[in-house]
């Protein structure tokens, strides 16, 4: 494969916190130029660290990590340059005006000042935030707050992007308009390596996804590549007293059309090629074994699917 | 591993390490000179109150009351001996309120130092700056502060400036505090603040060598070898020496003094900073 439009790569990655806990073991990752790359695992991953430890924040136990060809545990200040940061937490100067938080945001990446100023106000512009210039950062709401931070994140022309759970804590609508954001972004050519325990995420804005946990990387690939190797073209969820779960699961693998029937938290997910009249077979099977159903519902398989594949739990514990 | 060019930006040239650090310390240097100067209505009351008070109280009232300070010198030698301890006090407390408290609601409350870490410039000179600005906002204040000193008292206060020292001591001195201020904001965290001034900030004012040269102390002999561990002793003495003829602590131990201090508070606030940015 050529590197030339490689921007993230690491070989190996690896962090050790004190107390022996391995956050991150032997990632290796490679990021192309232009793709939202998206990290998908449930909380403590290690999502956050592999992103810390690519913007610099974090230093790996062993292991290596560059991005946009620059090795950034050797060279932190010249990897510093290349990257944008959007990170959890709101990390606004709350001393600075919105206009401000942008323009010093320049000035630190060795913008003059009528640069910075032109790209500051081009960006509140872009990301809706011109009539909020002059107000402080503490008087936007969580939505604005994000965008302000993408729009810093990208003010200094990264060569990519890292968010780190960008919509946690939004509400829908704000994410909504996050993701046309991010859309945007993308459609210009921008570099975005995204972390996010949201399947739906996942699944509507990326390109291509790691799925990680404990640390380790499960799967990679686009979401329809990681969707098609369920095998299944449906998934039938089905509930029913708890007592009688796991004989469920065993019942219904033995359904025609079954592929695989796991017992997941307080229901039973049953992986199905070939969908028509399931339903119906579900309850035959059901009734024969004396197990009683309170709720079916159908859908198409998700990352969701996937990663209970990959783990045997939920992505959303 | 082969490498990759970035994409070709257009607007911020890929600088040096060393150029992209210079560019971006002053950048920070001035955004806090912007914040300054968004709060100089809070800055001013800070920062002259305290002063104007401890001269007004001590070399006003009490002299006009006929409740004499100062000893066998009298009041006109105490109103002396004051110039120098409140400028220093004036330096100190700025180190600390525009360093040290900033600083912890950063670590603590809105995390925003996150985003200060990664602009473009080492870690450590990134914890330099703020020493840096600590210094400034102090010889600011010193500025502010001076002529109060001078001339609030009702007795006359007889300044004989040595211009060599006081050139070199306040620099010096503003830098330190600003160190002191640095190393200060990565100890103490919200919920601990309120103890930098209950036993650090007053211990050190009220034994800081403000109200009587350190040579007064000799007939208690074990506070004045205890109080040789408090930067602000060598700072009062320094000024003492800086402006008045008033009997002072020998320069060959004041100066190395306030080196040996810059350099501790200087190391041991970029350890600290970076302890709690990097894991």
């Amino acid at each position: 494969m050529t590197v030339v439009d490689e921007v993230i790569r690491t070989e190996a990655l690896t962090k050790d916190y004190p107390g022996g806990i391995r956050a991150v073991d032997g990632l290796d990752l490679s990021v192309r130029s232009g793709e939202i790359f998206g990290l998908l695992g449930p909380n403590g991953a290690g999502k956050t660290t592999t992103a810390g430890m690519l913007t610099t924040r974090v230093v790996p136990t062993s292991g290596s990590a560059w991005v946009a060809g620059i090795d950034v545990v050797a060279h932190p200040v010249a990897a510093k340059q290349v990257i944008g940061v959007v990170p959890q937490t709101n990390t606004l100067d709350r001393s600075l005006s919105v206009f401000e938080n942008l323009y010093f945001h320049g000035r630190f990446f060795g913008m003059n000042a009528r640069t910075a100023r032109a790209e500051a106000d081009r960006r509140l512009e872009q990301f809706r935030l011109t009539d909020r210039a002059t107000q402080p950062v503490a008087a936007l709401s969580g939505g604005m707050a994000q965008r302000l931070m993408v729009a810093r994140a990208i003010l200094h022309r990264p060569a990519t992007i890292f968010l780190d759970e960008p919509t946690a804590g939004l509400d829908p609508q704000s994410r909504l308009a996050l993701w046309e954001v991010l859309g945007e972004l993308h459609a210009e050519g921008q570099t975005i390596l995204l972390t996010t325990h949201y399947m739906e995420e996942a699944d509507q804005l990326c390109d291509r996804l790691a799925i990680i946990d404990h640390g380790r990387l499960l799967a990679l690939g686009s979401p329809e590549e990681l969707k098609a190797t369920t095998g299944a073209d449906t998934i039938v969820t089905v509930v029913a007293r708890p007592d009688a779960l796991d004989r469920l699961a065993g019942v219904l693998a033995g359904v025609a059309g079954v592929q695989q029937a796991v017992r997941v938290d307080e229901q039973v997910v049953a992986q199905v090629e070939g969908a028509d009249g399931i339903v119906p077979r579900v309850f035959t099977a059901a009734e024969a074994a004396g197990i009683a159903i309170t709720d079916v519902s159908v859908a198409e398989p998700s990352l969701e699917t996937v990663f209970i594949n990959l783990t045997g739990k939920d992505l959303r514990e | 591993m082969s490498t990759v060019s970035p994409p070709e930006s257009p607007l911020v040239p890929r600088r040096s390490p060393a150029a992209a650090s210079r560019v971006a310390f002053a950048a920070l240097l001035l955004r806090d000179a912007v914040v300054l100067r968004k709060t100089l209505r809070e800055f001013l009351p800070r920062t002259l109150l305290q002063p104007f008070l401890l001269v007004f109280v001590f070399t006003y009232v009490f002299p006009k009351i006929g409740q004499g300070v100062g000893g066998a010198g009298g009041e006109a030698a105490f109103s002396t001996i004051l110039v120098a301890g409140v400028i220093a006090l004036a330096i100190i407390f700025q180190g600390i309120q525009s360093v040290a408290l900033p600083m912890v609601q950063e670590f603590g409350y809105t995390r925003e130092i996150e985003d200060r870490v990664l602009a473009p410039l080492p870690i450590a000179l990134v914890a330099v700056e703020k020493a840096v600005w600590g210094a400034l906002a102090s010889l600011f204040s010193a500025l502010l502060v001076f002529p109060i000193a001078a001339f609030v008292p009702a007795t006359p206060v007889d300044l004989q400036v040595n211009w060599l020292v006081l050139c070199t001591l306040t620099p010096l001195c503003c830098y330190m505090c600003g160190a002191l201020g640095l190393f200060f904001g990565t100890r103490f965290d919200p919920r601990t603040v309120p103890l930098l001034f209950g036993i650090v900030v007053i211990p050190i004012t009220f034994l800081g060598a403000i109200y009587y040269p350190w040579q007064a102390l000799e007939p208690i002999r074990w506070l004045q070898i205890l109080v040789l561990a408090n930067p602000l002793v060598y700072m009062c003495e320094g000024f003492r020496a800086a402006l008045t003829d008033s009997p002072h602590m020998s320069l060959w131990v004041v100066y190395p003094a306030l080196v040996g201090f810059s350099a501790l508070f200087t190391w041991q606030g970029i350890k600290g900073f970076a302890r709690r940015v990097v894991s």
